[in-house]
């Protein structure tokens, strides 16, 4: 209404389009109030309200009353723990790096031709993908025991999926002129992925294996919840103990070094791209 | 020595590629393949180094067929037989000389090639083939901080550093400008004279045919329409090639000293 002026109307002489053609704004229109209507109808069906919010929120006095004061009995512990875990994520992100190199190969076609093995290696990794790093580690816990190897094996086969898709679209999307060329001079499949695919995508992989390991140690204190070791094994002991005072120690433990360990990361990733 | 015998090409799509094709190339030579393009001139040389590989007929190169050839015998072939491409096919993020050294893959094993272990003859020989075409000051600069004929030159540089008995161009000057083309085809008439290596390059552009060839073969559709020392063609012959009359953008230009060849 405001903006009448910019409205194209018939009498003018100037025709003025509309930003989009109006089938494509009927189209927009419909798509928002299909997923309106979703939303609206998911709270009904879960019974979850505003108001449930707000009620919610008098109680987190409570618990901020419980985490304080800070309980730094609890720190030599946690840092012993907390070093559990990053050296789990460097062991999984480690691993997953190398096997990811054979994986990614296979998972993209312009490198594996054969088509049984292209779309197996594909679908596995798919597959792996879609498990949630919490369900690997009960997994893993159940088949390995509880502590840290379990945590470890789940880690892997976690970022494994995640380094095949990253990786492979990169293998993907690479000059295949220069592999060609090497083809055209005799040189073997090794020979030309060595030397024609290897440093094209050395940047993005060189990024991708930090970012998984990024996640790896976020993830590793959360498997710890579920007995796969690490410092989220020890958080879950303070708070069955309701050790509260503890738990916040830990809690701001695990931000300090995650943001660290994120920003320093980052900084390499960016030098690198 | 490179002998088509009646050899075709039905590309998976059914178009033809190459139709009943005799010729037979000798070493030493420098031959230009003219056409326009979709003429079969790509074709005709990816046949030489099984990029494609022919469906009926024989090729014979240094009397042995290469139809046949499996992984280990391409390889070979494949080692002896250098390439240059329009685009140059350099690795861009990689230095000039690690492009260079590339060429010795074929003569490498995989696992020193895999770790970098070339020998300091290889060493030697991709740094003097840099020197020979003039840009072995760019050493280590990396293959995309150069220009279009600058990478054509890594590209031949490269090639040189195989020690390849023949040499196939694809269309080596289709993306430079008329001097720097000058320049590359100098660069290759200069090498084949030098070292004795067949070279077989794709051109479309007449009067860089007329300057360079010792023999011109003209290709129409899949086939070749004409043959023959390059004394033996005139306007005409071109004429007959092409199916039409010469344009302007037949030709190159800008020869820097001996000007116009296209009589």
């Amino acid at each position: 209404m405001a903006n009448k002026m910019n409205k194209p109307t018939m009498n003018e002489d100037k025709y003025a389009p509309l930003l989009s053609p109006w089938r494509v704004k009927a189209k927009i229109s419909l798509i928002f109030f299909v997923i309106l209507f979703f939303l609206i109808y998911s709270s009904e069906q879960t019974g979850v309200n505003f108001a449930d919010l707000i009620w919610g929120l008098s109680n987190m006095g409570q618990i901020f009353d419980k985490l304080f004061p800070l309980n730094f009995d609890v720190l030599g512990p946690a840092f012993d723990r907390l070093f559990e875990t990053l050296h789990m994520a460097i062991i999984a992100s480690t691993f997953s790096t190398l096997i990811v190199i054979p994986v990614s190969l296979l998972a993209a076609h312009n490198i594996t031709s054969n088509w049984l093995v292209y779309n197996t290696t594909r679908l596995t990794m798919n597959v792996l993908r879609t498990i949630p790093d919490v369900v690997l580690a009960v997994i893993f816990v159940g088949i390995f025991g509880t502590g840290v190897f379990g945590g470890i094996v789940a880690l892997f086969i976690f970022s494994l999926g995640i380094l095949a898709k990253l990786i492979s679209e990169t293998i993907e999307s690479i000059d295949m002129q220069p592999v060609e060329a090497m083809r055209a001079s005799g040189a073997n499949t090794i020979q030309a992925i060595a030397y024609g695919v290897a440093p094209q995508i050395m940047p993005q992989f060189t990024s991708f294996s930090l970012y998984v390991f990024e996640i790896n140690v976020r993830a590793s204190v959360v498997i710890g919840l579920v007995g796969a070791g690490g410092i989220g094994q020890l958080l879950m002991n303070q708070f069955s103990f309701n050790n509260y005072g503890a738990v916040m120690t830990i809690i701001i433990v695990i931000f300090a070094v995650v943001i660290l360990i994120e920003y320093i990361s980052g900084k390499i990733r960016e030098a690198i791209l | 020595m490179i002998e088509f015998k009646d050899l075709s090409l039905v590309y998976p799509n059914g178009h033809q590629g190459l139709k009943d094709v005799n010729v037979k190339i000798n070493d030493g030579e420098f031959v230009v393949i003219v056409g326009l393009s979709g003429a079969g001139k790509s074709t005709f040389i990816r046949s030489i180094n099984r990029l494609v590989t022919p469906t009926e007929g024989e090729l014979k190169v240094d009397d042995d067929n290469i139809l046949d050839y499996k992984s280990r015998g391409l390889r070979d072939l494949r080692t002896k037989v250098g390439m240059i491409f329009q685009s140059y096919n350099l690795v861009k993020r990689n230095n000039v000389f690690k492009n260079v050294l590339a060429g010795r893959l074929g003569h490498t094993g995989t696992f020193r090639s895999v770790f970098n272990l070339f020998s300091q003859d290889d060493k030697a020989l991709a740094y003097e083939s840099l020197q020979r075409v003039n840009i072995d000051d760019k050493i280590y600069s990396r293959a995309d901080q150069l220009s279009g004929g600058q990478q054509q030159r890594v590209s031949i540089a490269r090639v040189l550093t195989q020690k390849p008995k023949y040499i196939l161009a694809d269309e080596p000057v289709a993306s430079l400008d008329p001097p720097t083309s000058h320049q590359v085809m100098t660069y290759l008439r200069k090498i084949n004279k030098e070292d004795g290596i067949t070279t077989i390059v794709n051109l479309h552009f007449i009067d860089m045919a007329m300057e360079y060839a010792d023999r011109i073969i003209g290709m129409r559709s899949g086939e070749v329409v004409f043959d023959g020392p390059v004394s033996e063609v005139t306007e005409e012959t071109f004429e007959e090639i092409y199916g039409r009359s010469i344009r302007e953008d037949d030709l190159r230009g800008g020869a820097e000293e001996d000007g116009e060849q296209n009589e």
